[in-house]
């Protein structure tokens, strides 16, 4: 204390009176110490699943920064480890094993998407860590790790619930549709959802009058989309990825589609660049999501999240709007984060344990989990855009430009038929 | 009309003008492959790389992206011609060209792959052409501009090559050199700069296809995966060397893709004209316009 004056010595002494009243939690929230809490994953950084591994990267680094300054967990600063798998799932059990082994992370949880996801599940049962999952469907129909955790709205009777909202919109129609063509990507997300609409249209006596999947090499669309159109259904269900969607999509145009109802879980315009570059061909289009900018469909901290995550992405040049992948991102940490502070303790079975016992408040909404690890309550959203006008980017950020028209409790619009591409 | 028959032809109409885009893919490798004996696997990339330099290209200039390949061919044909003396200096040269020559070409490709997520992103780009929402009908049959215009320039682009190799002392040279390369050497001709030229013309080629291709469908930085078995295919079905081969086995894939897409599934596509091409090569090893060595 050698040249501390007096009036020194009185600051000093205030302050460290004032540190003392502090409350413990508000001093967590300015300063996180000690060893980090390290989160490790494998994420898509580069490859076909990039377009959606890289926003999520940027949510779960958003969380990181507000944890941190929250004062992190359990008094400890967030680390995210994570390596670029590639977008191969070849890579994950490695990345998986690494992350376990040598970097000693404390906490893991997965990369985007199904085929990303089923590699490390040997492994992190293997280890017996908890794992939260992103995008995810049907993983642990096989696995039944009592330990998994998806974060993915279709729940696990994905056969019996996928495609409901999809043809319950379409049996409101008047007069009522009597015969489907269902076409989907030869994939297993793709494969799950084309059987869940086959048996949803066996359900409503629907006559499935065109079944074929296509492989991902297709390059040209137009003789799917014409032999759909002689099948003459009434409505068309279509299960792809965004290239195939763009495809699909523009030779419905070519060829002037008219059905009474055309969509499903195209996946594609969830994207910004593919919603411009679509533009008017994407009126009365139904489409599977997550999640749209209907004032119907908000929770506390979807907006914030958003506005904080299209600034970041505009420098990273990483998808611009964020409506698909961030605020999922975002709940998957959200989940991890509750359960710790809600433990107490890094205890992967005591986690596990609290994560099927809770539910969770997250920027997509409150979530619970079942035995298997879904969502105990599936919330497959199904939109439609309506009255797009040009390729502006400004009309997707407004309400009404895709409107929700199931589940009822989310309802921010009516259905408009037929779908014409554009036309 | 007959609902089937209309199927039918449009099935093959629209197979000629997918064949179009494969034509303009695989004549570039035609060149590299057929006649330089050089396997060039990063070709497609090339290709996507063409492609993602127009999207943007088009996307800060409004030009035609046809016209914008066109445009870039020179810049194509100066990587080509220097990647080929890299590629001379280090594998050919030393005659190591057959198994570390491809993994050369392996390394380029996944330095250009990841080069372009690096520079423009891992999303889809695309480039809307004027005509592209625009088309055609002739009776039942459907003529989308998307696919007709890109086929046409192609085809129109490979005529061109075709009368070039066929009419001017150097493109005999490139037809001489894939044959006897002493030989050449017999009539004061550099077989490394012809091969040079060559090669560089099979690149300008790659981005000429990536200008077709991105008005076809928007592209990423992957997209050229899709494209090297049937490049490949094609070029080996035409019979190597030959240019008019190419393009006819190009359409052939069309054709048979997509009928069979239209009455069977797109799913026995790939199958039926794979399947097609080990047929050609059992009844003639050679490809249906290649010489028996």
């Amino acid at each position: 204390m050698e040249g501390l004056s007096r009036r020194e010595l009185g600051r000093a002494a205030l302050a460290a009176t004032a540190a003392l009243t502090v409350p413990a939690t508000a001093r967590a929230q300015t300063a996180p110490s000690g060893p980090p809490i390290r989160i490790g994953y494998s994420m898509s950084l580069s490859g076909g699943l990039a377009g959606n591994g890289r926003p999520a990267l940027l949510a779960h680094r958003i969380w990181a920064e507000d944890v941190n300054a929250k004062g992190g967990l359990l008094g400890r600063p967030v680390q995210l480890v994570h390596y670029d798998d590639q977008s191969s799932g070849a890579q994950v059990p490695g990345i998986y094993t690494k992350l376990i082994d040598v970097d000693k992370v404390d906490l893991v949880v997965s990369g985007y998407a199904t085929a990303i996801i089923a590699p490390a599940m040997p492994v992190v049962m293997q280890r017996n860590m908890a794992f939260v999952s992103l995008f995810g469907t049907g993983v642990n129909a096989d696995f039944k790790y009592d330990r998994y955790f998806s974060i993915n709205p279709a729940g696990s009777q994905v056969k019996e619930t996928f495609a409901k909202g999809f043809f319950d919109i379409a049996m409101a129609m008047d007069p009522k549709p009597r015969t489907v063509a269902i076409v989907n990507l030869d994939s297993d997300f793709h494969q799950r959802t084309a059987e869940s609409a086959r048996f949803l249209a066996q359900q409503n006596k629907l006559r499935v009058v065109y079944d074929r999947a296509y492989p991902p090499s297709t390059v040209d669309f137009g003789p799917i989309i014409r032999s759909v159109q002689a099948a003459r259904p009434d409505i068309v269900y279509v299960g792809s990825y965004p290239p195939d969607t763009a495809g699909l999509l523009r030779a419905a145009s070519e060829l002037r589609a008219n059905f009474a109802m055309f969509g499903g879980p195209m996946i594609g315009p969830h994207i910004t660049a593919q919603k411009l570059q679509l533009g008017p061909i994407l009126n009365n289009l139904v489409v599977w999501d997550v999640y749209a900018p209907e004032p119907t469909l908000q929770f506390p901290g979807t907006q914030a999240l958003i506005e904080r995550y299209q600034p970041l992405a505009a420098k990273e040049n990483t998808d611009a709007l964020g409506f698909y992948v961030p605020p999922l991102a975002y709940a998957q940490m959200q989940v991890l984060e509750q359960s710790v502070a809600r433990v107490g303790r890094i205890d992967q079975a005591a986690l596990a344990a609290d994560m099927h016992a809770n539910a969770f408040d997250t920027v997509i909404g409150p979530l619970r989990f079942d035995a298997l690890g879904e969502w105990a309550e599936e919330r497959n959203i199904y939109t439609q855009y309506q009255g797009v006008q040009g390729n502006g980017i400004e009309q997707f950020r407004k309400p009404g430009t895709q409107v929700i028209l199931y589940p009822p409790r989310y309802k921010s619009g009516e259905l408009r038929k037929p779908y014409t591409a554009g036309a | 009309m007959d609902p089937d028959l209309a199927l039918l032809l449009n099935g093959i109409v629209s197979g000629l003008l997918l064949g179009g885009l494969y034509a303009a893919a695989a004549a570039g490798l035609s060149v590299s492959f057929g006649m330089l004996d050089i396997v060039n696997i990063a070709h497609p990339a090339f290709m996507v790389l063409g492609a993602l330099v127009v999207a943007l290209l088009w996307a800060a200039t409004g030009l035609d992206p046809l016209l914008l390949s066109i445009l870039l061919a020179p810049a194509f044909w100066a990587a080509g011609a220097g990647l080929y003396v890299v590629y001379h200096h280090f594998f050919e040269r030393r005659g190591d060209e057959a198994i570390q020559g491809l993994a050369f070409f392996f390394g380029v490709m996944f330095i250009i792959e990841v080069g372009l997520v690096l520079a423009v992103g891992p999303e889809q780009h695309f480039a809307d052409a004027a005509y592209a929402s625009t088309t055609w009908r002739l009776g039942e049959i459907d003529l989308p501009l998307r696919m007709l215009v890109p086929a046409a320039v192609a085809l129109a682009a490979i005529g061109g090559l075709a009368l070039f190799l066929r009419r001017t002392f150097t493109g005999r040279a490139i037809a001489a050199v894939a044959q006897d390369r002493e030989a050449l050497r017999l009539l004061a001709i550099d077989p490394v700069r012809i091969k040079r030229l060559a090669f560089g013309i099979s690149i300008a080629f790659a981005g000429l296809a990536g200008g077709a291709l991105v008005v076809v469908q928007p592209v990423d930085a992957w997209s050229g995966h899709v494209f090297i078995g049937r490049v490949f295919a094609i070029v080996i079905m035409g019979g190597l060397s030959s240019l008019g081969g190419c393009v006819l086995a190009a359409l052939a894939f069309g054709v048979l893709e997509n009928v069979t897409a239209s009455f069977f599934g797109p799913s026995w596509s790939p199958a039926v004209a794979f399947g097609c091409l080990l047929l050609v090569l059992a009844v003639r090893p050679q490809g249906l316009f290649g010489r028996v060595a």
